[in-house]
């Protein structure tokens, strides 16, 4: 992994992941380590992200380095018509690597390939997000013990939503299987059920969230948004019933956990905060684990 | 009066596009960029075909074209056919081949897609040569048949 840039899920493989994952493990344990020693790396946000950035700045911190970059572009030459182009030339002469967000698709890839250092991609619009992946995975595999046979349930926009398109492709070196809820207008897209196919992986689509779930180790809930849906009242119609309640929990698994990518709205009720099964918070402070071994590997400290 | 097979007249140096799906001529003739051509052109479509129902054919006088530069209209033409044609007679065949990947001629359709927006040569690979679906390198997102637009 030394020196690759890490734009898209799948520009790792299944090895590559599990050595992030036993890396991440380390971190967890000991968070704390001077490896960056004052080298400079660099967060560009051309697109506000306050968890993705915090995340990523406090794991470059938690390893003695120092962050330069910006949260908003608009304080920036962007605004004076600078391409990206020229902002990744010049920042690849500032920093040892470069983590970005950038609203449009393909700027990280494109960045990448500009770039004297590596990339790491926190975003690009709606395309890849691959080290929220890592963190899903190392909190699926930290919570089940395995990343292996194991059932996945998708609830919400599985159309839109990059991180569960993400999320599938990579477990799909894994075994799953996948079940996808979700109203008809949000449909996980044919490519992905194609993709599965030629896996040989089974998935089932359903409509309701109900005592399916009961099946579930992973159920992993997203936003379903309101501009999504070309009709207004069908998004007053369906808008409640992809809701996790404390009530649905009655009859799963002890070891079932609920994930979410976050921000929430109202599509995990906050009844469940509190319940075993809540593990979106944890997820969050995963990330910070995953995103310290996703930089050493790079820079090649690990 | 019988008409004549010929509905195109015969050129005597130069190439012959046969083959081309008849609601695909003008595409192909943007991917050529034959508007800059200055020798004589004639074109027909909606010719019958037993392969393709309806068909267009090209007819360049005194043109001849690089391998590279017919394959791009593979993508809208896959089954297109080449006649080499050196006085009146047909001196050489040749067939289009769907490359595996492309680069330049076609624009991504994802309007959020960077090279929609910065100058950046476009670059696909062809994920189905068949009903050709064009994967952006860049943004990941899928350019198909109806969507195809030259940079």
């Amino acid at each position: 992994m030394k020196n690759r840039s890490l734009v898209s899920i799948t520009d790792y493989s299944k090895a590559d992941y599990l050595r992030i994952l036993d890396i991440a493990e380390e971190f967890e344990k000991k968070s704390y380590q001077n490896l960056l020693n004052g080298k400079v790396l660099a967060t560009l946000f051309f697109e506000p992200s306050t968890r993705t950035r915090l995340s990523f700045e406090s794991a470059i911190n938690r390893l003695g380095g120092k962050v330069i970059g910006f949260s908003d572009a608009n304080t920036t030459s962007v605004t004076k018509g600078e391409t990206l182009y020229d902002t990744i030339k010049v920042v690849s002469n500032f920093a040892e690597l470069i983590v970005m967000r950038h609203p449009l698709e393909g700027s990280s890839r494109y960045a990448s390939e500009i770039s004297r250092v590596p990339i790491i991609n926190a975003g690009d619009g709606a395309n890849q997000h691959p080290t929220q992946t890592l963190l899903d995975l190392y909190s699926i595999k930290k919570t089940q013990g395995t990343l292996e046979n194991l059932k996945i349930f998708m609830v919400g926009d599985l159309k839109y939503g990059r991180t569960v398109h993400s999320l599938l492709m990579a477990l799909s070196e894994f075994g799953a299987t996948f079940y996808f809820i979700s109203p008809d207008e949000l449909k996980m897209p044919t490519e992905y059920k194609m993709y599965l196919d030629s896996c040989g992986l089974k998935y089932y689509e359903l409509k309701d969230l109900d005592d399916s779930i009961n099946q579930a180790d992973i159920i992993y809930m997203t936003r379903v948004q309101k501009e999504r849906f070309s009709d207004p009242i069908e998004y007053e119609r369906t808008k409640n019933a992809y809701v996790l309640k404390r009530d649905l929990m009655n009859g799963v698994k002890d070891t079932m956990r609920v994930l979410h990518p976050l921000p929430r709205v109202n599509e995990i009720d906050t009844e469940l905060d509190d319940s075993p099964y809540a593990y979106y918070f944890e997820q969050t402070e995963n990330g910070v684990f995953v995103r310290q071994a996703i930089i050493s590997l790079i820079l090649g400290l690990k | 009066m019988k008409y004549n097979i010929l509905e195109v007249s015969a050129i005597k140096d130069g190439t012959v596009i046969d083959h081309i799906p008849a609601g695909n001529l003008f595409k192909v003739i943007n991917i050529l960029h034959l508007e800059n051509i200055e020798n004589t052109i004639t074109f027909g479509t909606n010719f019958k075909s037993a392969k393709l129902g309806k068909k267009a054919i090209i007819k360049l006088t005194n043109v001849f074209f690089k391998d590279n530069d017919i394959n791009r209209i593979a993508l809208v033409a896959p089954e297109a056919k080449l006649n080499i044609i050196r006085d009146y007679k047909v001196v050489e065949k040749k067939i289009v081949e769907v490359p595996d990947e492309i680069q330049g001629i076609v624009k991504c359709v994802n309007p959020k897609c960077i090279t929609n927006f910065e100058k950046v040569t476009t670059k696909f690979t062809i994920v189905d040569k068949k009903k050709i679906k064009l994967k952006c390198h860049f943004c990941e997102k899928i350019t198909d048949l109806e969507n195809i637009k030259r940079v």
